[in-house]
């Protein structure tokens, strides 16, 4: 280790410090204000759970949290699914037009999401597929499936195709080999894979905005619906519940897989 | 245990020859180096009987059975791989037992299997560990006990040593000849590394350019190499080319040399190879004739000396051509670089070689 003089020590976790400040404060004070009797955000501070009691009484905000939750988890497990695979037969075979098609699944992640949105509702119209639940899960799963794929292929890239050969020398079967070796050796990919695709999901306005039908909705639409309406301190509460919610998953997943550093 | 046959097979990989005809049996129990420079199509070849590439032409027979459409995880082969392909995801126990286990063996039998297979190898307190907590010499013995501990027809050895450093690799290689000669397997062994092979197998294959040029014991063929390629690939050789005249070898700068019995019958350009263990160097001139001196047969100058602790090799500048010759330390005083020396040996250690490989 090389060590920073004192005043650029200093300088730097000054630094940390403003940007866990910028990252982490309107985050804080949102919590903090979730449990202000003010709905105003005004001072003094007077404790209170009466917006999560209200909360628990407001039953679109929490139809919409169990819609977007149920949404999320399906389109992690189908695009997870579907992504692995095809990330397996990128690595493994070589077939026409595989070169094309790798290029092809970057293009949508800088596609902005307005304009995926609004061609999903033209084709979702015309095909007669429609608006609702199912086709903003349909969505979902497009707009998260070139995550996974890309984060699993990277995996790959550091796994050995000669583990693949050893294990086939030992009697192992294609499935056998996949099942036993390759996905244990490329599970933390898989799980980043299905992080990226259900924050892409949870996290998803445009593309639900344009697809939910009134009464059927998400919860990010229907937050954004209620501030229309008028801002309560309920969306505090809800969006309070969700950052904990969020952050523990993500803590307790990158511990476990250890992220970042080789096993 | 088996006898594994090769015949007229052939792959190319688009305009690039891989393995061009080639025909080789290695018998039941043997140890077989195939031995080449890289590109010369000898991990092909070892690949195709394992059953990861599939000739264009040509069988592949193991104990009779032909297997060339046979898949690898149905040929019952054993492989150990360059880089060990140990599982990172499995202790060595677990790697050991993965071969036992897909074919749907379970408890007892796989744990008794598993450990006689590590006892093999020497490696039975490590069961619990993982790969990566091993070094390179014992991730090789896991390789092997992995590779073994199924029992297959034949063991596939992928240039294996080619990771370790020179002394832990002369360990492994007597550790793996034991091994081998343990369990019996037929093994073929595939390395560019001419001292591992002469030193490790019964029998070599050299191969060029995707063909076998020649075939026999390590003795035999270092002794009567059958080429230049050959001859320089497996040890070092001295290279005469010259035309045969009433017996005797005319080279290129008049000299004539004496040629062993037999060999000056067919006139014509002939080249010959000599080992520089066989050519011998003196300060005078040895008397012709006299018992135990060979004839001179060339005068020249030391060049260089390179001293390499038993012996030393000299390199000499014969009017233009030069001669290697290696002296074993003792007996004669060392040549310093500049002074005269004659340089000769004995008619039959000069090796006639055929005019090419073939293909040159």
């Amino acid at each position: 280790m090389i060590r920073a003089p004192a005043f650029l020590s200093g300088l730097g976790r000054f630094y940390i410090g403003l940007v866990l400040a910028f990252l982490y404060l309107p985050l804080v004070i949102m919590a903090a204000m979730s449990f202000n009797v003010s709905p105003f955000y005004q001072l003094p501070f007077e404790g209170t759970t009466e917006w999560y009691v209200a909360l628990a009484q407001n039953d679109g905000l929490i139809d919409a949290t169990i819609n977007s939750l149920e949404i999320a988890v399906l389109t992690t497990i189908i695009a997870t699914a579907l992504g692995t695979a095809a990330s397996l037969a990128l690595f493994r075979y070589d077939f026409a037009g595989k070169r094309i098609l790798q290029a092809l699944l970057f293009p949508p992640i800088a596609i902005p999401w307005l304009i995926s949105g609004t061609a999903m509702l033209i084709f979702f119209f015309g095909t007669g597929i429609g608006r609702g639940l199912h086709a903003i899960l349909l969505g979902h799963v497009a707009l998260a499936l070139p995550y996974v794929i890309i984060v699993v292929s990277a995996r790959l890239a550091t796994f050995s195709k000669d583990l693949e050969d050893a294990a086939a020398s030992l009697g192992a079967t294609g499935w056998q080999t996949t099942r036993k070796v390759t996905l244990p050796c490329i599970a933390p990919g898989i799980v980043a894979g299905g992080l990226f695709a259900f924050a892409v999901s949870f996290d998803q306005f445009v593309v639900s905005y344009f697809l939910a039908t009134p009464g059927q909705t998400t919860l990010p639409v229907e937050i954004y619906a209620a501030i229309r309406k008028g801002f309560t301190p309920e969306i505090n509460a809800v969006s309070t519940i969700i950052i904990v919610f969020s952050m523990s998953l993500m803590l307790v997943v990158s511990r476990f897989f250890r992220f970042g550093g080789d096993q | 245990m088996a006898r594994v046959e090769v015949q007229n097979v052939s792959l190319t990989f688009g305009a690039h020859k891989a393995v061009d005809d080639v025909s080789i049996a290695f018998e039941d129990g043997g140890f077989y180096a195939l031995l080449g420079p890289s590109g010369s199509g000898k991990t092909t070849l070892l690949r195709m009987i394992a059953g990861f590439e599939f000739p264009d032409a040509g069988s592949i027979r193991i104990d009779g059975e032909a297997v060339e459409n046979v898949p690898v995880n149905r040929r019952r082969i054993g492989m150990v791989f360059q880089n060990y392909a140990l599982f990172p995801n499995m202790s060595v126990e677990g790697n050991v037992a993965f071969g036992l286990e897909v074919r749907g063996e379970k408890g007892e039998s796989v744990r008794r299997a598993v450990a006689e297979a590590l006892e093999l190898v020497q490696l039975g307190p490590l069961a619990k560990r993982r790969p990566h907590q091993l070094s390179g010499g014992q991730r090789q013995r896991v390789a092997l006990a992995r590779a073994i501990v199924t029992k297959p027809r034949v063991l596939l050895l992928d240039e294996p040593l080619s990771a370790l450093d020179k002394a832990l690799r002369t360990d492994m290689q007597v550790e793996l000849k034991r091994i081998q000669r343990e369990v019996g397997v037929t093994t073929i062994f595939v390395t560019h590394d001419q001292d591992e092979a002469l030193s490790i197998s019964d029998r070599i294959g050299i191969l060029k350019d995707g063909r076998i040029v020649q075939e026999g014991a390590p003795e035999d063929i270092y002794d009567r190499p059958a080429s230049e390629f050959a001859a320089t690939f497996l040890g070092d050789a001295n290279i005469l080319t010259g035309v045969v005249r009433d017996g005797s070898l005319r080279l290129d700068g008049g000299t004539a040399i004496d040629l062993p019995a037999g060999s000056g019958d067919v006139p014509g350009e002939l080249r010959c190879a000599i080992r520089p263990e066989r050519v011998r160097i003196s300060q005078s001139m040895p008397v012709t004739g006299a018992a135990g001196e060979p004839p001179e047969h060339m005068r020249g100058v030391v060049t260089r000396r390179l001293f390499s602790g038993s012996a030393s090799t000299y390199f000499i500048d014969c009017s233009g051509r030069e001669m290697k010759a290696i002296v074993q330390r003792g007996g004669d005083a060392d040549m310093a670089v500049g002074s005269p020396v004659c340089v000769h040996w004995n008619a039959d250690d000069l090796i006639p070689l055929s005019a090419g490989d073939g293909r040159d």
